[in-house]
This record gives structure tokens, C-alpha cells and sequence, in this order.
């Protein structure tokens, strides 16, 4: 009798990482498809390339690690870190400049740390952060978005030319709007707003619909239960308080409003699509809120104070190294047990 | 509305209970054999008590209870007993144990049963003894022994009963049948247990809300009754003990302890039912409920069925079909194990067989890298964290394990449910625990191995003090005895009055020693009192011991096997100490028949010198010498009758023996340097009481001894010894001949008397 025996549970979850990862990559839908409507076929051409190299450096390197390459591919993971990567570089990146981010991402950040799971450090950011530091001026050059100059943005082929770096394909490209706040010390925060047609309702056009977009997906998420609302509710939290604070009504020296800060620059993508990568974040409940909030406010300073545009990803690789220490002191309590694990560790 | 807590974690797996419940209870019949495991419970296994060939009855006990944590298995129909050898069992492990085998006759033949119309004429102590001899144990998952959980400690105050109607595994639907086609008797087994937990607050039967019609069916039961029915929302796992504690309470069982710690004692709602039938009407747990399930069963529903009914009997019943099903569980789909054979039988735990198809519950697809998306401990009812549990069990780091509570980890495979990954994250702890388990038991046994190594090294050395003390007393004695010689009345009584504290004391000790290992001179007061305070004390070592055994298996906790070792120990411990202090009662009441003869003999001495206390100095001299003659003939005739049966108490009897007699020996000798010494009372001589004998003849050596000069006296002294170490060489020579044990004995009093001798002749004249 060919019985099967197999330990209990026999019932399982709905839930696979496969299928985690496959919602995460549909919940990027809207916030790309505003991109791609405001600055063109440019990021999606960064995704597609981003996409193709993750794949086939992943393939590549399971071989040489020997792991089964069908197997790991199939959780979609390194596609899910070609797609962030993708939507967080300047739309129609060349194509070395993706090359060198995947490289870094899942060679690097993922495989040397042991593959998927290991990784301490968030991948696509890792590719970022190196990126921006290796090509400061590739990595701030954004498109234009549409109605802005000429009103027209990068077609299908434009973009993909000029990933490849054909000659011909000139988009104009400018400062973002958290770029153009924070070099700005002359005008009323107002005036700037009047002046620059890049500004829009709530932030930067085409910026704010980004955001917005990434917000939809992540409350898809938040919905399907993907992550809890711990890590990412508690950063935007922090970010508007922090920014709420610094708010001084419009001065020139000003850091911005809160709605500002939330839909500018990638901080719902961050919130809900990098803050939330659960290999990289804390653990319980309680250390993702300090995890969150700790990012929310390491934007914001960076923002603000620092030489940087944008912060997402320095904010996160930070919170990275903190996130086993946060997972030490955030042990909760067990069942039937007064004090938390630590503190008896400490007895 | 009651406040109802709620617990962290948890998971909603689909229920499927449906299926199950189309139909009432069904009786699933006679099969033609019946397979009894010894072990349905947790706690030592039962011993038979029939034989092969031997015909039972319907509900006679066939195994019986083996020390405190275990029940008696009883025959489920009438039959012949076929055999009783090791069979495959329900177990996740697939293991082979004893079990009883009746091939049942059909004719379901009653033994006669002994109902009781009014259990509250009983006491408590005999209704936990019936509940226990109806082989009652926990019916709703680990078979705890109920009248272990039960029997709390009287100092533990009780305030809420709970009543686990809860049944929170998907597809199993045993309770929620019974509570809607037998809540009257639900009802009554609850009223049972009132009476003997006497809950100083309330009683309550905690159901999820998945189960309208047997909560109505319970409330309309359960209407006149103080009794409440609390409902709370379905979730995974809810029923856990400690789990449905927390939701009635909000309490939390403090960690590796007991429900009854926080006042709450805690059955499952199939028990009461048996409690009741047991109680009432005298029937031992033979039948139980059960779900038979599974898209692999054509006709899904619950049986009542036999204990020992072979699970195949019972799936075709259900309308199972093999070649649709790939894994056979026994119990849920959450924390149920898979049979490797379908010949096992249904146990006392056995609430549900669920033979689902392939598509139903697919093979375990292969496991992933660990993500580390925190959703297993999100759905942790015990607030662990599983993902850090399960590197850790990885990497072996066994310490960390532990400090993490893995001993908390009630097994419930919630994680495991969550984890997107598909991690077998329950294996992995299973795993983890049996291992550490095993090291705490090799620990625990080469830490017994050294104490019993320094134990003996100790009782050696102090052995050794003791002979060393012994010998120095004894040097000390003989000088005084030398420096007495000019009081021969003196040194006569002496020496009469001194063997009943030598050698019949050394007897009296050794077979006590023998026995119970204890310590020198006592009254028959102070043997019983300390006997009775051994009895005590097992008793309180016993009952602390099944705590903690009940608590370790409650949690699982990894030195459960040392601890039931420990526990059958102690029990055995107090069967020893109950046996002694029996054995002494109806020696000190003055059965001289009883079957003890060392405690017999004990008794009698301590008697005979209770009785010497208020008598003159002449009279306990003579009594001795008669006493002692006595009690060497009863002496000889007991070890004669000891030798004959091959009792093993005729070494100590033999011993007992030659000691009287040596004692007697030396007084007599005593006696005869005293009459050889003084010729004008050797008349007297012919009297044959040698203890008047004594007596005249030491007063007349007084008399005689005053008249002579210290010179004299010393010379006689020094004769009557010279003639006492002849003796008793020609003694020790006959004895080492014989190969007597006595020989030691009697080279002690050789050297004795050589020494004093010595010592006389060194000094003659000055002694005097
Ligand atoms: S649910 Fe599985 S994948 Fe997620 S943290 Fe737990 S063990 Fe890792
Ligand atoms: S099996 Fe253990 S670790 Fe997993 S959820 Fe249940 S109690 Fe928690």
C-alpha cells in the first residue's frame, strides 16, 4: 500500500512566494502606467531590459552555484527586483547603466549573500545607491514630463534607442521637482510653484500620478495581505509628521508640505514596494514599525539636509543594517511567559 | 455578552465540515477482530490481564492500569482473545506495540456493570477511582489520563470549569454530532464534573461560531443549569487547551504549567460524555465517535464505532475509495498524522479519518528559501517566531532553540499553513525537540550514573567509620569491664544486659537496614512515625512527580521521558514504603504469624526492653537470659520454616539466629566462670533457669569476692577471662569450620576479650 506519509500540516495556505511575488509585480501596473503616460516609453524599456539581464545573470549564476535554475526562476524574484529597479531609474536608462545596476543587484546584493532569502541588503536598492554614486549625472537627468517644454515624451522605439544609445534620440531632460525645492532659496515656495510648469497639484506633475499609482497597488496588496500595514503605514506616517513639523507655510527656506513629500520622487514606491520587502525588513510587528518610521524619517532628512535627491534607497539600505537589531529588541512576548526572550536572556 | 478574548495568530484554513454532517450518528457495528493498543493514552502503557483463548465480555478490563498516569483498556465486544502481540498502532511514527486481539463472537455480551443512580452518595477520591477504571482518557486529541487531569491538588483553588466544544480542525465534525444528538448527556458529564471540581465561579462549554445547531442544541440542555454556553468566532486553532483559556479568560497557563495554576481545569466535550456514561451507568470507555471524511469517501459522516475497530472496517463503511487517495490522516488536517497501513484501529483519541483526494490536499510541493515575510509569525497563536525557530533548527543551535520557547511551540502547524515558501516549519521543530530531548535524557541518566557512583563511594567510606567506631566503643567497654572486676554482680548484669544491645541489636538493625535502609536504635513508636512519615513523604514525592509529569507532557516539555521514569520510581517508592509500614503495624500489634519475621523480631525486642525499664536490675538480668533463650527457639523455628519455604528472609533470619545464640552463649559463659570460680553455690547449680543461675552465683561471687584480697580478685579476673578466650576460640574455630557467619562476630569478642586480657595480666595486683 503506497500510503503517503507526510508530517502534519496537511492543509496548506493559499499563499506561495511565487504567488506573493507575481501580485507584487500586477500592483506595479498603475503606478507604471502613470510614468509611462507622463514621461513615455522610457521606463518601460528600463523594466524590459532590467528584466531580460536579471533573468539571465540569475540563470547564470544558479548554474554556476548549481541550484536548480527552473526551480528559482520560478519564484519571480529577480524579476521583482528588475521591475523595481527598472521603475526607479530615469525612464530610457542606457543600457550599461541597467546592466551595471542588475549586476550589482542580484549578483552582488542577492547571490553573494547566498540567494533569495540571505540577501540582508534590498537588491534593487543596492544597485541604485551604486549607480547614483557611480554616475551622479545619468542618475539625475529626468525625462521631461509631458506638457512641460515641447509637450511631447519618448515614443516606443525613441526610448529603446536610446537605451541603446543610438545617436539621434535627444530627450530633453531636467531636474526633478524635490531637486528643483531644494536648490531653490530665493523664491516663496509659491512663486516656485507659479514659475515652474513641472510643478502640478500636489507635487511634481506626472509625479504626483506616479505616486498615486503605487499607492493603488499597494493598498491592492495591503488588501490581499500580502505585507501587513506595519512597515510602510508607519514610514509615510513619520514622513508627513516630519515634514508637517518643518513646514513653515511657503518660506523659500522651506522643506516642503506633507503632501509634497508623499508624492514626490519614489515615496509610494519606496512605502509600499521597498520598505515592504520582507528579506530586508524587520520581522515582528512592533520592529516594523520602528523600521518604517526610522525610513520615513531618514527621508525626509536626507531630503531636506542632504546632497542627495531622492532617499528611498539610503534611507532603506540603512534601516538594513538595523533590521536584526530590531529584530533582537522587538521579540515579542510568548504565550504563558511574563517577560519577553530578551530580557530573561539577560536574567 | 460575555467578554471574549482574542489570541494572536491564527489562520482560517477552509472548514469543510459539511460534508460530514449530512447524516446523524451511525453505528458502525461489530467487526470481526478487534486490536486493543495497551498505550491509547499518554502515561505507561496497560498490562494484560487475560490470556490468549481466554473468552471476554463486552466492556471487561483486559489490560489494567499501570502506575499513576495511565488508564485500563477494556474489551469493546464480546469474543476470544487471539493474541496479544506487538501490532502496528496509530502513530505519527508508524510504531509497533503491544496490543490485545479479540476475535469478537457477535453475541456483544455485557459484562455486568455497576451503575449508580446518585453519584453525589459517593466520594470523590472513588469517583476519580471509576472514571480511572473505565480506561477515561482525553477523547479530544493527546489522551490525557481524565482522572489524572482531575484529581487537583487540594490546595489549588478551582474557579472555572471549561468545557472544549470548540473543534476548530477543518473536517472533523465528532463534537459538534454529539452536542447536537447528545447534549443531554454532554450536559450530565458536566454535572459530574462540577461535583468533584466544585468550580467556585462558573462552568463554561467554549464552541466556535461555525456550529449553530449543536449550540442550540447545548443551550436548550443546558437551560436549567449554571452552565454557559460562549460562543466565539472560528479560528485556527482555537481549541487548543491553552489557546481556549486565553479566549474564555483572557488568563494565560503560565509556561510549562497547568490550567489548574491560573484555576481553571479544562475537558474536552467527548470526555464528559463518557465521564457521564461511566459514572451512571458503569461503562467503560468502549465506543467513541468519529468522523470518517475526505473527497476519497463516497459517504462522509460520523460513526460511533468500537475501539479497536480496524480503520479499513470503518472506511468502507464511509464508502472509501484507495486508488483516489493518496494520504490516509488520522485526526485533522492541521495537526492529524498520516497511517501507513489501513489495519490500525481506531483508538481513544481517534476523532476523525480523513481520506482526502489529490487535488484536495496536493503532495507538499517543495520547499523554498525562506523569505523571511514574517506570516508564520503572524499566524503563531503562542507569539513565537518561527522563522527565527526555523534557522536556528537548521544551523542545530539547540540553546537558541530553547531560548526562543521552542518548547512553547504547541505543534498546531499554523505557521507551516501560512508560509509561503511551503516550509515544513512543524517538522523542522518536531525534529528539534526529540533531539533535545534525547540529549537532556543522556544528560539526566550520566548524571544519575555519577550520583550513584558518589552514593556508593560515600556509604563505603562511612561503613568503614562506622566498624573503625565500633571497634574503638568496643576497646573502651572492655577496659571498663576490667576496671568493674571487683563488682562481678555488676560486671554479670552487665554483660547479660549488654548482649540485648549488642548483638540482638546489630540483628534488629541489619534487617531493618535490609529493608528500608534506615538508621540505628528506635522505638516501635518512632519506627512507626518515621514509617509513616516515609509513606508520607512518597506519597507527597509521588504527587509532586505527577504534577510535573502532567505538566511536562500539558507542555510538551523536553525532559518528559526522565520525568516519567522519575514518576514510576516514586511510585514504586511508595508502594515499598505503604508495604513497610503495613508490615510493621502487624508486627507491633503482636502478630507473631506475620509473614515479616525481622519485623516481627524487631517488635519483640523493642517490647521485651520497653518491659525491662521499671523492673530491678536482678530481674531484667534474669528476664534476659529467659527472653533470649526464647527467642532463640522461636528464632530457630522460624528460620527452619524460612529455609523450607525458601523465603529470601532466611539469611537475615540465620543471621538473627546465630547472634541469639552467640548471646546466649557468652552470658551462659559469664554464668559458668562465676559458678567455677565459687564452688559453694554449684548446688545451685541445678536449677535450670541459667538466669536465677546468673544471678545466685554473681551475688554469691560478691559475697565471696569481699572476703578476698584484691590480689585475689585480680588472679580471678584474670582466670575467668583466661577460661572466656578459650571458650570462645574453641567457639570461632567450630564457627570457621561451619563457615557460620558469625565468625565475625566472634572474632570481634575474641580480640575484645584478648585485649583485656592482656591488659590484666600487665597489671594483676593493682587492678583491684
Ligand atoms: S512564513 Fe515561511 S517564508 Fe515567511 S518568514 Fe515564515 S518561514 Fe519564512
Ligand atoms: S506550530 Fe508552533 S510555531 Fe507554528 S504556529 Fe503553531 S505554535 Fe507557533
Amino acid at each position: 500500500m503506497a500510503l503517503l506519509t507526510v508530517s502534519s500540516p496537511h492543509a496548506h495556505g493559499p499563499m506561495s512566494t511565487a504567488t506573493v511575488m507575481r501580485l507584487v509585480l500586477l500592483s506595479t501596473l498603475p503606478g507604471v502606467f502613470a510614468l509611462t503616460y507622463f514621461f513615455g516609453f522610457g521606463t518601460l524599456s528600463n523594466i524590459l531590459l532590467a528584466s531580460l539581464l536579471a533573468l539571465g545573470m540569475e540563470a547564470l549564476i544558479l548554474k554556476i552555484r548549481k541550484r536548480p535554475i527552473g526551480f528559482y526562476l520560478n519564484d519571480c524574484s529577480a524579476l521583482v527586483t528588475a521591475v523595481l529597479l527598472g521603475i526607479a531609474l530615469p525612464p530610457a536608462s542606457p543600457w550599461w547603466i541597467l546592466a551595471v545596476g542588475i549586476l550589482f543587484a542580484i549578483v552582488f546584493a542577492k547571490h553573494l549573500y547566498g540567494g533569495m532569502g540571505y540577501n540582508p541588503f534590498n537588491p534593487a536598492m543596492v544597485g541604485y545607491v551604486v549607480l547614483l554614486i557611480s554616475f551622479p549625472v545619468q542618475m539625475t537627468s529626468w525625462v521631461a514630463p509631458i506638457g512641460t517644454f515641447n509637450g511631447e515624451v519618448l515614443g516606443p522605439i525613441d526610448a529603446l534607442m536610446r537605451t541603446f544609445s543610438f545617436s539621434g534620440v535627444d530627450a530633453v531632460t531636467m531636474a526633478t521637482p524635490l531637486d528643483v525645492l531644494k536648490q531653490n532659496n530665493s523664491l516663496l515656495v509659491e512663486d516656485l510653484w507659479a514659475s515652474n510648469s513641472q510643478f502640478g497639484t500636489l507635487a511634481g506633475v506626472g509625479w504626483e500620478w506616479a505616486n498615486i499609482g503605487f499607492l493603488l497597488g499597494g493598498l491592492y496588496l495591503l488588501y490581499r495581505r500580502v505585507f501587513t500595514w506595519h512597515a510602510p503605514i508607519s514610514m509615510l506616517l513619520s514622513l508627513t509628521l516630519l515634514s508637517a513639523l518643518f513646514y513653515d507655510g511657503g518660506s523659500s527656506a522651506s522643506g516642503g508640505s506633507p503632501l509634497f513629500h508623499l508624492f514626490s520622487g519614489a515615496t509610494m514606491l519606496g512605502a509600499f514596494f521597498i520598505v515592504t520587502d520582507p528579506v530586508t525588513s524587520a520581522v515582528s510587528n512592533k520592529g516594523r514599525i520602528i523600521y518604517g518610521a526610522c525610513i520615513g524619517i531618514l527621508v525626509y532628512l536626507i531630503r531636506v539636509w542632504g546632497n542627495y535627491p531622492d532617499a528611498i534607497a539610503f534611507s532603506v539600505l540603512l534601516m538594513n543594517f538595523a533590521a536584526p537589531l530590531l529584530d533582537h529588541y522587538t521579540q515579542p512576548r510568548t504565550y504563558g511567559h511574563k517577560k519577553k526572550n530578551l530580557q530573561k536572556e539577560a536574567d | 455578552m460575555r467578554k471574549i478574548w482574542d489570541i494572536h495568530g491564527g489562520v482560517h484554513p477552509p472548514e469543510n465540515k459539511t460534508q460530514s454532517l449530512q447524516r446523524g450518528i451511525e453505528n458502525a457495528g461489530i467487526p470481526p477482530v478487534l486490536v486493543h493498543p495497551l498505550s491509547q493514552h499518554i502515561g505507561a502503557p496497560a498490562a494484560p490481564i487475560v490470556e490468549v483463548g481466554q473468552r471476554v465480555l463486552k466492556g471487561q478490563m483486559i489490560a489494567e492500569a499501570k502506575g499513576f498516569v495511565s488508564v485500563p483498556v477494556h474489551a469493546a465486544s464480546s469474543g476470544t482473545v487471539s493474541a496479544i502481540e506487538h501490532r502496528e498502532i496509530p502513530h505519527p511514527s508508524g510504531l509497533l506495540a503491544p496490543c490485545i486481539v479479540i476475535d469478537t463472537d457477535g453475541k456483544d455480551e455485557w459484562i455486568e456493570l455497576d451503575p449508580v443512580d446518585d453519584y453525589t452518595t459517593l466520594e470523590k477520591a472513588d469517583l476519580l477511582h471509576r472514571i480511572r477504571d473505565c480506561g477515561i482518557a482525553g477523547m479530544g486529541g493527546a489522551g490525557f489520563p481524565s482522572a489524572v487531569k482531575l484529581s487537583t491538588r487540594d490546595d489549588a483553588v478551582i474557579d472555572t470549569l471549561i468545557i472544549n466544544g470548540t473543534e476548530c480542525e477543518p473536517y472533523i465534525t465528532a463534537d459538534d454530532m454529539l452536542m447536537r444528538e447528545r447534549a443531554d448527556q454532554i450536559i450530565a458529564g458536566i454535572k459530574i464534573l462540577q461535583y468533584l471540581i466544585q468550580p467556585t465561579e462558573q462552568t463554561l462549554i467554549g464552541v466556535e461560531d461555525n456550529k449553530p445547531e449543536g449550540i442550540a442544541a447545548l443551550r436548550q440542555a443546558a437551560e436549567d443549569s449554571n452552565i454557559e454556553i460562549v460562543v466565539f468566532p472560528t479560528k485556527y486553532p482555537s481549541g487548543g487547551e491553552k489557546q481556549l483559556i486565553q479566549i474564555l479568560t483572557g488568563r494565560e497557563v503560565p509556561s510549562g504549567g497547568l490550567p489548574a495554576d491560573v484555576g481553571i481545569v479544562c475537558q474536552n466535550i467527548g470526555t464528559t460524555v463518557a465521564i457521564h456514561r461511566a459514572v451512571q451507568f458503569g461503562e467503560p470507555l468502549i465506543s467513541r465517535i468519529t468522523t470518517v471524511t475526505g473527497d476519497a469517501c463516497s459517504a462522509p459522516g460520523n460513526f460511533e464505532v468500537l475501539l479497536g475497530t480496524p480503520v479499513d472496517y470503518l472506511l468502507k463503511l464511509g464508502g472509501f475509495n484507495q486508488a483516489q487517495c493518496l494520504r490516509l490522516v488520522m485526526g485533522g488536517p492541521m495537526m492529524g498524522f498520516t497511517l501507513k497501513d489501513t489495519s490500525v484501529p481506531v483508538v481513544k483519541t481517534t476523532n476523525c479519518l480523513l481520506a482526502p483526494t489529490t487535488e484536495e490536499l496536493p503532495p507538499p510541493p517543495p520547499a523554498q528559501a525562506c523569505i523571511r515575510c514574517g506570516l508564520c509569525a503572524e499566524a503563531c497563536p503562542v507569539s513565537l517566531l518561527p522563522q527565527q525557530m526555523y534557522w536556528f533548527a537548521r544551523g542545530k543551535e539547540y540553546e537558541k532553540l530553547e531560548d526562543h520557547n521552542l518548547f512553547d511551540c504547541i505543534e498546531c502547524g499554523a505557521c507551516s499553513y501560512a508560509c509561503p515558501s511551503n516550509i515544513p516549519l512543524v517538522q523542522y521543530y518536531r525534529a528539534s525537540k526529540a533531539e533535545i530531548r534525547k540529549q537532556q535524557q543522556e544528560k539526566v541518566k550520566s548524571e544519575h550514573a555519577k550520583a550513584r557512583f558518589e552514593a556508593r563511594q560515600l556509604r563505603i567510606e562511612r561503613e568503614e567509620a562506622e566498624k573503625e567506631a565500633r571497634r574503638k566503643a568496643r576497646q573502651e567497654a572492655a577496659k571498663k569491664k576490667a576496671a568493674a572486676g571487683k563488682d562481678p554482680i555488676k560486671a554479670a548484669q552487665e554483660k547479660a544486659a549488654a548482649p540485648a544491645v549488642d548483638p540482638a541489636q546489630a540483628a534488629i538493625e541489619k534487617a531493618m537496614a535490609k529493608r528500608s535502609g534506615a538508621a540505628p536504635e528506635e522505638s516501635s513508636e518512632e519506627t512507626l512515625a518515621r514509617l509513616q512519615k516515609a509513606v508520607e513523604t512518597a506519597e507527597k514525592r509521588l504527587e509532586s512527580a505527577s504534577a510535573k509529569l502532567k505538566e511536562a507532557e500539558a507542555a510538551d516539555a523536553p525532559n518528559l521521558g526522565a520525568l516519567q521514569t522519575a514518576h514510576e520510581r516514586m511510585t514504586e517508592k511508595l508502594a515499598k514504603a505503604k508495604e513497610e509500614l503495613q508490615q510493621h503495624q502487624q508486627a507491633s500489634s503482636g502478630a507473631s504469624d506475620t509473614d515479616d519475621p525481622a519485623a516481627a523480631a524487631i517488635a519483640r525486642a523493642q517490647a521485651a526492653r520497653a518491659s525491662k525499664e521499671d523492673k530491678s536490675p536482678l530481674e531484667k538480668a534474669q528476664e534476659q537470659v529467659a527472653s533470649l533463650e526464647k527467642r532463640l527457639t522461636k528464632s530457630e523455628q522460624k528460620l527452619a520454616e524460612a529455609k523450607e519455604s525458601g523465603s529470601d528472609t532466611a539469611e537475615v533470619l540465620e543471621q538473627s539466629t546465630a547472634k541469639l545464640r552467640e548471646k546466649l552463649d557468652s552470658a551462659r559463659a559469664e554464668l559458668a566462670q562465676i559458678s567455677e570460680s565459687e564452688a559453694p553455690v554449684a548446688a545451685a547449680a541445678s536449677t535450670n533457669d541459667p538466669a536465677q543461675l546468673a544471678i545466685e552465683k554473681a551475688m554469691a561471687a560478691r559475697e565471696a569476692a569481699a572476703k578476698l584480697s584484691p590480689e585475689d580478685k585480680a588472679r580471678k579476673a584474670l582466670e575467668s577471662l583466661e577460661a572466656r578466650v578459650e571458650k570462645t576460640r574453641a567457639k570461632l574455630a567450630e564457627a570457621e569450620e561451619s563457615g557460620a557467619d558469625t565468625v565475625e562476630v566472634l572474632r570481634d569478642t575474641l580480640a575484645k576479650l584478648e585485649d583485656k586480657l592482656a591488659e590484666a595480666r600487665k597489671d594483676p595486683g593493682v587492678e583491684g
